[in-house]
C-alpha cells in the first residue's frame, strides 16, 4: 500500500448537511435484494440519497457494488424491494428516457485507434441515444465547451480517448455522464488504477460537482480512505448486507462486526481507517471469510 | 505514350456501369467499413465475404444474378452468426469462424457443378475478384437502392452504434438497445459486402470494407472525418481503378485489359502506405499534447 496524504481524522468527516429544508431526496434504495446464478448477492439493501449528498459504496471484491449500481439503473432486476430515482421506479422504460441517471462505468479499454476525441465522447453523453446524423449547432458545442471546462478537460478535448491517461479519461468520463444534467450520479471504482495525484484530482473534482451542482453522487470504493475527506455518507457492504449513514457511525468495530456477522477491528492509523478481520485480542484471525484474512487497509 | 483517358472512355457504356455501380458500392463499404473497424468486426466481413462466394456461385446454377446470391448468403450468415452469439466476446470468432466454414463448404459444391454441369464459363473468377465491366445494366438500380438502404441504415444509428462501439456498458446506461442495434449493423455489413462482391469481387471485398476505413482512421481524429476520408478514398480508388483498366486495353503488349479488381484494391494499398506520414505526424502531435498521468 503506497503512502497517501493523510485525510483528516475519520471521526469528523466533513458533513455538510444543513438542517434547515431538508434537500430532495434523489434516489431511494428501498429493500432491495437480488439473486444471481442462485446465489443471494444482495440482502434487504436499504437508503437513500439527497442533492448535494456524495456517497461511497464501499466494499471489497465481491461484496455487491457493481450489481446494486446495476440494479439502480434498472440493468439488473431485484426478486425483491424497489428503486425510486427522484421519485420514480427506476427499470428498463424508465432508463430508456437517457440521461436521469449519469453513468460511469468500471474502467473500459479505449482503442487509441479509434478516431473519436474527448470532445466527441462528451457530446455523446447529449444525444448519443438520438437516430439520425447530429446536426452541429453552436448551442451543443457551447455546451460541450462548458463541460469540458467543468471538469478541467480544455487541454486535451481535441486529443483521441485511447491515448488519454487513466485520470484524463475518468473526468471526460465524467464529463460525458454529467452534461445530460442528471440528477444522480453513479461511479463504479472510478479511483481504480489511478495514480494519486489524478485520485485526488477525481475526488475533489466529483465533490465539488456534488456541491455546485447539487446532484446526488454515489462513488462505488473498495478502499474507503481517499473518500473519507469529502465523504457525506458511507454506504457499507458487506456480506450482501448494506448499513449507510455518516462514516463515523457507520466505520466502526460494533455495526462493522454486526454486518460482516462475525468480528472485525476498525483501526484508526494516522488518520486512515483500516478494517480488519478477527478478534484484536486472538492471536490468529478465525477461518470465517472476513474483510481479509490478513490486514489490509479499506 | 499513352493518354489519361483513352477514346471511348466517356461513351463506353460498360464504363458507365462501373463508374455508378462501382462508385455506390465503394462509398457504401467505405462508410459501414469504418464502423466495422472500430467495432474490431473486420473478421466478420471477411467472412461475409467467403460466404458471398456460397450465394454468388449458386446463383450461376440457378441463372439468377449474383447479386441476390451475395446478398442472401451474406445476411442469411449475418442472421445465423447473431443467434450463435456474435454479440459475446468469445462468441465472436466462433460464429464467425463456424458460419465462415460451413459456407465455403457450400461454395466448393457450388464451384465444382458451375465448371462442370453448367456452360458458365469464368464463374469461378467473376465470382471471387469481379468484373466491373461486366456488371449487367439492368441490376444496377438493385445495387443502388442496396446502396442507400444499407447508408440509410448507418446514417440512422450513426450515435447509438458509435456510443455503443466506444462502451456497451455506456450505451446500456442511456437505454440504447445495444443487441438490436448490433444486429442491425451486422445486416447492413453483410448488404455492404455483398455489393462490392458485385464490383470487385467476393474474395476482395474485404479489401474495399477494411482499407479506406483504416487509411481514414489513420487521418483523422474525428468521427465525422473519418466516414469521409473512408469515403473519398474508396471512391478515388474504384474511379481510378475503372480507368486504369480502360487504359490498360491499349497497354503494350498488346489487346487484354487487365482487370480492374487488381487496379481498385492496389491503389486501396497505395493510399493505405500513402498516410504513413501523416499518421506518424499525428501520433506525436498527439503524445506533445497529451503527456502521461493527470494535469
Amino acid at each position: 500500500m503506497t503512502d497517501r496524504p493523510l485525510a483528516p481524522a475519520p471521526q469528523h468527516p466533513s458533513h455538510t448537511q444543513d438542517a434547515e429544508a431538508p434537500p430532495a431526496e434523489v434516489l431511494a434504495v428501498d429493500g432491495v435484494s437480488v439473486r444471481l446464478a442462485g446465489r443471494e448477492v444482495l440482502k434487504d439493501v436499504r437508503f437513500s440519497l439527497r442533492r448535494g449528498e456524495f456517497a461511497g459504496l464501499i466494499g471489497s471484491n465481491g461484496a455487491g457494488k457493481t450489481t446494486l449500481l446495476r440494479v439502480i439503473l434498472g440493468l439488473t432486476h431485484p426478486v425483491s424491494g424497489e428503486i425510486r430515482v427522484n421519485g420514480r421506479p427506476s427499470n428498463r422504460h424508465t432508463r430508456a428516457r437517457g440521461g436521469a441517471i449519469g453513468y460511469v462505468p468500471q474502467k473500459i479499454l479505449l482503442d487509441p485507434d479509434m478516431p473519436v476525441r474527448a470532445r466527441d465522447l462528451v457530446g455523446l453523453g447529449l444525444d448519443g441515444q438520438r437516430l439520425g446524423l447530429p446536426r452541429p449547432s453552436r448551442i451543443r458545442r457551447e455546451r460541450v465547451d462548458a463541460m469540458l471546462a467543468a471538469v478541467g478537460a480544455e487541454r486535451f478535448a481535441d486529443a483521441r480517448v485511447g491515448n488519454l491517461s487513466g485520470g484524463e479519461q475518468q473526468r471526460i468520463m465524467i464529463a460525458h455522464a454529467l452534461i445530460s444534467g442528471p440528477r444522480l450520479l453513479l461511479l463504479d471504482e472510478p479511483l481504480a488504477n489511478l495514480d494519486l495525484r489524478s485520485e485526488q484530482e477525481v475526488v475533489s473534482l466529483l465533490a465539488r460537482i456534488a456541491k455546485e451542482q447539487q446532484v446526488a453522487v454515489l462513488i462505488s470504493a473498495h478502499e474507503m480512505n481517499p473518500l473519507l475527506p469529502v465523504m457525506d455518507r458511507v454506504v457499507y457492504l458487506a456480506a450482501g448486507r448494506a448499513a449507510s449513514g455518516p462514516a463515523d457511525e457507520i466505520v466502526r468495530t460494533e455495526v462493522l462486526s454486526e454486518l460482516y456477522g462475525h468480528h472485525v477491528d476498525v483501526l484508526h492509523v494516522h488518520g486512515r481507517v483500516i478494517v480488519v478481520a478477527g478478534r484484536g485480542d486472538a492471536p490468529h484471525a478465525p477461518p470465517t471469510p472476513g474483510p481479509e484474512e490478513t490486514a489490509r487497509t479499506w | 505514350m499513352p493518354a489519361i483517358f483513352e477514346p471511348g472512355f466517356f461513351t463506353s457504356s460498360p464504363v458507365h456501369v462501373a463508374l455508378v455501380a462501382g462508385g455506390a458500392v465503394a462509398i457504401v463499404s467505405a462508410v459501414i467499413g469504418v464502423f466495422t473497424v472500430m467495432r474490431g468486426q473486420s473478421y466478420a466481413g471477411h467472412a461475409f465475404s467467403d460466404i458471398s462466394v456460397t450465394g454468388g456461385s449458386g446463383s450461376f446454377l440457378i441463372g439468377i444474378s449474383p447479386l441476390w446470391g451475395f446478398a442472401g448468403a451474406s445476411v442469411l450468415a449475418a442472421a445465423i452468426m447473431d443467434l450463435i452469439g456474435i454479440r459475446k466476446p468469445r462468441g465472436r470468432d466462433l460464429a464467425t469462424g463456424i458460419v465462415r466454414g460451413a459456407g465455403l463448404g457450400l461454395a466448393a459444391l457450388f464451384l465444382h457443378w458451375d465448371t462442370t454441369q453448367t456452360s458458365a464459363s469464368g464463374v469461378t473468377i467473376t465470382v471471387l475478384f469481379g468484373s466491373m465491366f461486366t456488371i449487367a445494366s439492368s441490376i444496377v438500380p438493385v445495387i443502388v437502392a442496396f446502396s442507400l438502404v444499407s447508408l440509410g441504415v448507418a446514417a440512422l444509428l450513426y450515435r447509438p452504434l458509435l456510443l455503443s462501439t466506444v462502451s456497451t456498458d455506456l450505451a446500456f446506461a442511456r437505454g440504447i438497445p445495444v443487441r438490436l442495434a448490433g444486429a442491425a449493423f451486422l445486416a447492413a455489413v453483410a448488404v455492404a459486402v455483398s455489393l462490392s462482391a458485385m464490383t470487385i469481387g467476393a474474395i476482395l471485398s474485404t479489401a474495399l470494407l477494411v482499407g479506406p476505413a483504416a487509411t481514414a482512421m489513420r487521418l483523422t481524429s474525428r468521427p465525422a472525418l473519418a466516414f469521409a476520408w473512408s469515403a473519398l478514398i474508396s471512391l478515388a480508388a474504384t474511379w481510378l481503378g475503372v480507368l486504369l483498366a480502360y487504359d490498360s486495353f491499349y497497354w503494350p503488349p498488346g489487346q487484354h485489359g487487365w482487370p480492374v479488381s487488381f487496379f481498385v484494391v492496389t491503389l486501396i494499398f497505395v493510399f493505405y502506405l500513402a498516410a504513413q506520414p501523416v499518421a506518424s505526424r499525428r501520433a506525436r502531435a498527439g503524445r506533445a499534447s497529451a503527456p502521461a498521468g493527470g494535469e
